[in-house]
């Protein structure tokens, strides 16, 4: 699904690295944790995975792409099988639920009659059926992050990538937005969430990568945001 | 991307843009205008050109006993030099440049003179012998006057050798200059169409980069990114250049045909015929332009 080697990133401008040689190996329906302070490199990485972005050196593969070689013009038809979602929401201001959803099928060109059963299906599956023709302003911040999360998984991407979801929201409305990624995963879609809310870590037990300085420091399976083999906190700054 | 949502997408920014829609739509139909108006003026030239080439002739005048002793130091042509001027007429060299031409005698000349200055006094005073008797060429090419001039200026018993197209070549040139004017104002023009359609459809990019980031982030082809924005600039130009056509198209049929047709009968005019052969092309350069000029300008804001 996602194979990274020796991935080194270094932005225009900055001297430091905001990736250091980083590798992993993600498989098919794999939840993943991208833990680390912020500042670390989450970002940065989700960002190479996306292709918005390419590595200074070393080499990344996403679903069988070698995306550093991808000419620019397939970038959009190898994005289409990936679905993202920030903690800032990024839902259309002017247009409705049903609208906002709608638009990422829209936008590629998926025939009307998939947009008329996958929308009201995706809907439902986030429990805003009854919300559809609400305007974003007029919703809570839980409530657009699940229309965020119809948009990304209304096409049926092979990857769903989530950075930061729940930065915004309360540990309750957290806590529904986790058991929705849980059950996109269920369905077969790879999850790879950047994350510092450690509470959602330790409570769901999944493999946990680790970054510090734009450094794998960890990468476990099954793990808390603390390491439960060792009791060990991670070295990070901001706990 | 279905065209309709590209539609709907352009009417979007057409709708939140709409001052600067309408300064495009106002400038494109100014400087489109302005091309119509420089080509019907080079229409307006070939037309006299057709008309009046056909008819110029090339005069060739034989000296008279008024005629300045410079050119006829003896006086009246006689009958030889007429002869030796009609001879060279017909002779190989110069036969194949030319179409017809006929003698005029002094008498001829004389009534030619009386017919047009019949209600003036003028006449009464001026003998036939006064005016010229002259060759009256007509030129299977009427560029090619030259070779008539050089052939018989100077020559013995000719007093001046006058090609009638040189009085046209005054009224062409100025209207030449008018055509050459109106092109140039129509430069400028364009030039700010372009930058203003530039401009627009980067402040409209700009008010939508929400929708854009989304966009991409949802694997939109670049073409379906760019294309509701260059079709905001093309629709806006588009408006413009049928504004032009309509302007051009009415200013030949009230102003050129309705009023100087009617007031200056003895020349032929463009007509509705030239403004229906200019108009296409206004609409289909305007269109043109403005989808480069927009696709420039959204590809150079929008680096995917
Ligand atoms: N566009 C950018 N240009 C320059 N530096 C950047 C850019 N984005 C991130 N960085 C730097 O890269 C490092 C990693 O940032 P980021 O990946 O956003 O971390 P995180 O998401 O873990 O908070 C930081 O030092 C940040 O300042
Ligand atoms: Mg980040």
């Amino acid at each position: 699904m996602i194979t990274i080697q020796q991935a080194v990133k270094t932005y225009k401008g900055s001297d430091e690295p905001a990736l250091k040689s980083v590798s992993l190996q993600v498989e098919r329906g794999e939840f993943v944790f991208l833990v680390g302070a912020s500042g670390s490199g989450k970002s940065t990485l989700m960002r190479m995975v996306l292709r918005e972005d390419v590595p200074t050196t070393g080499s990344i593969h996403v679903l069988g792409e070698d995306l550093i070689n991808l000419a620019s013009r397939r970038v959009p038809i190898f994005r289409r099988r990936l679905g993202v979602v920030f903690q800032d929401f990024r839902l259309l201001p002017q247009k409705n639920v049903y609208e906002n959803v709608a638009y990422s099928s829209k936008v590629i060109g998926k025939p009307r009659a998939f947009i008329e059963t996958a929308v009201p299906d995706v809907l439902s599956l986030v429990g805003l059926s009854e919300k559809a023709k609400r305007m974003p302003s007029e919703l809570s911040g839980g409530e657009q992050q699940r229309v965020a999360l119809a948009r990304a998984i209304v096409n049926k991407p092979d990857i769903l990538l989530a950075d930061e979801p729940t930065g915004n929201l309360d540990p309750k409305t957290s806590g529904e937005i986790m058991d929705l990624l849980q059950r996109i995963n269920l369905g077969g879609t790879t999850v790879l969430m950047a994350t510092h809310d450690r509470g959602i870590v330790d409570r769901l037990q999944k493999r946990v990568i680790e970054l510090k300085n734009g450094e794998i420091v960890r990468d476990a399976a099954a793990a808390g945001y603390r390491d439960v083999n060792t009791g060990e906190l991670p070295k990070s700054e901001e706990f | 991307m279905k065209v309709l949502f590209a539609l709907s997408e352009s009417w979007a920014g057409i709708r939140s843009n709409v001052s600067m829609v309408i300064s495009i739509i106002l400038v494109t139909f100014i400087s489109l205008s302005f091309v119509g108006i420089a080509a019907l003026l080079q229409l307006q030239i070939n037309e006299m050109k057709n008309y009046w080439y056909d008819r110029a002739q090339v005069a060739v005048y034989m000296c008279t006993d008024v005629s300045p002793a410079a050119a006829c130091p003896t006086g009246e042509a006689s009958e030889a030099e007429i002869a030796a001027v009609d001879a060279q007429l017909t002779s190989t060299v110069l036969a194949p440049y030319i179409d017809q031409y006929y003698f005029e005698t002094h008498e001829q000349a004389y009534e030619k003179f009386s017919e047009e200055f019949a209600d003036s006094t003028v006449a009464s005073y001026v003998t036939p012998e006064q005016l010229n008797e002259a060759f009256w060429v007509n030129l299977t090419n009427p560029e090619q006057s030259a070779i008539i001039t050089e052939s018989f200026s100077g020559a013995a018993g000719v007093e001046q050798v006058r090609d009638q197209r040189g009085y046209l070549d005054s009224i062409f040139s100025f209207l030449n200059a008018g055509s050459i004017t109106a092109a140039a104002v129509a430069g400028v023009m364009l030039a700010s169409a372009l930058l203003l359609i530039s401009t627009t459809i980067r402040l409209s990019a700009f008010s939508r980069r929400r929708e854009i980031a989304i966009m991409r982030l949802v694997g939109a082809s670049n073409f379906s990114i760019r294309f509701p924005f260059v079709l905001e600039g093309v629709i806006a130009a588009t408006l413009g250049a049928v504004l032009s056509a309509i302007a051009v198209y009415a200013a030949v049929e009230l102003l050129v045909q309705d009023f100087l047709a009617v007031r200056l009968p003895f020349t032929s005019f463009v007509g509705a015929q030239q403004a229906l052969t200019v108009v296409p092309w206004l609409i289909l350069g305007g269109v043109i332009l403005s989808a480069l000029a927009s696709s420039v300008a959204i590809r150079r804001y929008l680096k995917v």
